[in-house]
């Protein structure tokens, strides 16, 4: 740096500059949801997070709006897609991490994978639609259900396929973190591979692979078209895991562009802000964990 | 001898209660493998599903007609996708343009101030910027500048893609810079360049093919967004070139079209994801090849 010439260091300067314009983006967003959110926060009250009523025209049937509905929903569809994601998540971590750790195979598999990612939300909406709908009405029918493919289950199968990818990506890697030596010391004394897996590499690992599936929930809380599109868009607390139902995204995305009135765009946005807030706490607490980890080991 | 019958009697027990043991144990092994193959084949399993619908119900309605007329025009009703795939180009230029200077410069700050206490809270916002649901960005920029200009704009559209982009540059970009060896900074100021050309044409220059790589990333993955442009760019029936305007995508029309109940309506959304599957896919695959091509460098 050529101090003598520019007291300032204008580049540095610069990149510092654009670093805070990102820091105060950051800080607008929750600055303008909850500004957006105020309305119906005087309106409404804290009880709009825990009422269990969600009535558009409040003012003439003397209803409320309130956005548990929305948290049930979004928190049922998302737990249960992380549910049915493990095992296949696991499953594709342990076979690149300890079966196949180079070679066609995991090449292969790998770049399946990368292909499942990149297929972009509205397809999956697109595909489950006309594919998994139609599956899960004969389904429910043959259980003795009514008749509607659509629901939480539903959605939550198409998320749980939209979230394997990524949670696979981040078990194969927090597996990564296991010194070779342990478990070549495994391998010394004559364990078989599975014993290997469950006594040395699960044990080793455990709370980053905790963190890793709490990565994937905040992925699955914010996921919005796949969800809107199978959801079935009922703006009441679903009963079962088969109901209708409507988690917060797909709530804003089925009604914010047609919400007329002051009081229920912000209401809406107050949603938005809930979403925000709770997807950013679970992500940062994953990453905090993960991070801890990769310090220590 | 007596003694040895007894030696030998307590050796074949103890062999076959070992040799028991490791049967079982071989067994559970072979079991536990056989799963994890099989659960990993069934977590594949969609992916071929997905595709193979795809391209049976979309191949059908693709033509040149077909991609190049808009929805509708002057002239009546067409039936093309020519406005949403002039649409995803303008709006995903629009993000690329504004977010490839702010990422790739944050990304320089975060690597070259690892430790400062700035770096640190702006590697925070960037984990914050990247929980942030997309559809949230849509709202915030609806917020912005759909709210105060009264107008779904292209525009606007742009910019909450270049939010979308934003956290994925800047990561890669750092990751890439932090792995460069601090010789080539060291010789560059060493041989009097200011740390402004140093960072400009050298040491980006070198982290080129990583940077390049995530940008591809980041634009394959804004390019089938939906959700921060419903209350954006909105979507329109019409071939449209201003910005400031609203503005059709494939992501949007796919949604529109895929819950009408009318089927030629329907069989122009397998079209038009049949398209906007092929324009993902051919950029993740130049991003490959771009990363394999450019190798030596890393």
């Amino acid at each position: 740096m050529d101090t003598k010439r520019f007291p300032i260091d204008f580049f540095s300067l610069g990149l510092r500059m654009l670093a805070g314009l990102l820091i105060m983006l950051v800080v607008a967003f929750f600055i303008t949801l909850v500004n957006g959110s105020s309305e119906a926060f005087s309106e409404f009250g804290a009880r709009f997070i825990w009422a269990n009523d969600w009535n558009p025209n409040y003012d003439d049937v003397g209803g409320t709006l309130g956005s548990l509905p929305f948290i049930v929903g979004t928190l049922l569809t998302s737990f249960l897609a992380l549910l049915i994601s493990i095992p296949f998540s696991l499953s594709i971590a342990i076979l690149l991490g300890e079966y196949f750790k180079k070679g066609a195979i995991s090449s292969f598999i790998t770049s399946l994978i990368e292909l499942l990612a990149g297929i972009p939300s509205v397809i999956y909406g697109f595909w489950a639609l006309f594919y998994l709908v139609p599956k899960m009405q004969e389904f429910k029918v043959s259980m003795g259900m009514n008749n509607n493919g659509f629901g939480v289950m539903t959605s939550a199968i198409v998320l749980s396929i939209m979230i394997i990818p990524f949670s696979a990506s981040m078990t194969r890697e927090i597996m990564g973190m296991v010194p070779q030596g342990l478990k070549e010391s495994a391998y010394a004394l004559g364990t078989t591979r599975f014993e290997v897996i469950k006594d040395i590499i699960f044990p080793y690992c455990k709370s980053g692979i905790f963190a890793g599936f709490m990565l994937s929930l905040g992925r699955a809380l914010g996921e919005t078209m796949a969800v809107t599109m199978v959801i079935g868009n009922n703006n009441e607390t679903p009963g079962s895991i088969f109901a209708l139902g409507n988690t917060m995204a797909s709530l804003l995305a089925n009604e914010f562009a047609e919400a007329s009135d002051d009081v229920y765009i912000s209401a809406l946005i107050f949603i938005g802000l809930i979403l925000f807030v709770i997807t950013t706490i679970i992500n940062l607490l994953g990453k905090l964990t993960i991070t801890s980890l990769s310090r220590n080991g | 001898m007596n003694t040895t019958t007894v030696d030998d009697s307590i050796s074949k027990k103890i062999h076959t209660k070992q040799s028991v043991q490791t049967i079982w144990r071989q067994r559970k092994n072979f079991i536990f493998k056989v799963a994890v193959i099989a659960l990993c084949f069934l977590a594949m399993l969609p992916l071929f599903f997905i595709f193979a619908f795809i391209f049976k119900q979309g191949i059908s309605s693709i033509s040149w007609d077909f991609i190049s007329t808009p929805a509708v025009s002057d002239t009546g009703v067409k039936g093309g996708i020519f406005n949403a795939i002039v649409g995803t180009i303008t709006i995903v230029g629009i993000a690329t343009f504004i977010a490839v200077p702010f990422g790739v410069l944050i990304g320089v700050f975060l690597s070259e101030y690892k430790t400062s206490r700035m770096a640190k809270l702006t590697g925070l916002c960037v984990e914050i910027l990247h929980s942030i649901p997309s559809i949230v960005v849509g709202i915030a920029c609806w917020a912005w500048i759909v709210k105060t200009s009264g107008q779904f704009s292209a525009l606007s559209g742009g910019i909450a893609l270049a939010i979308m982009m934003l956290p994925v540059l800047i990561r890669s970009t750092e990751e890439t810079l932090k792995l460069l060896p601090t010789s080539l900074k060291e010789g560059s100021l060493a041989l009097g360049a200011p740390y402004w050309k140093t960072i400009i044409l050298v040491i980006l220059p070198a982290g080129m093919s990583g940077i390049v790589n995530g940008i591809l990333l980041s634009v394959a993955r804004v390019t089938g967004e939906t959700a921060p442009l419903l209350f954006t760019a909105l979507g329109s029936r019409f071939t449209n070139y201003n910005i400031f305007k609203e503005m059709e995508a494939l992501p949007l029309m796919i949604y529109n079209y895929a819950r009408d109940p009318d089927e030629l309506v329907q069989s122009q959304a397998w079209g038009a994801a049949f398209v906007l599957l092929v324009m993902i896919l051919a950029m993740n695959l130049f991003s490959k090849f771009l990363a394999r091509k450019w190798k030596w460098q890393g």
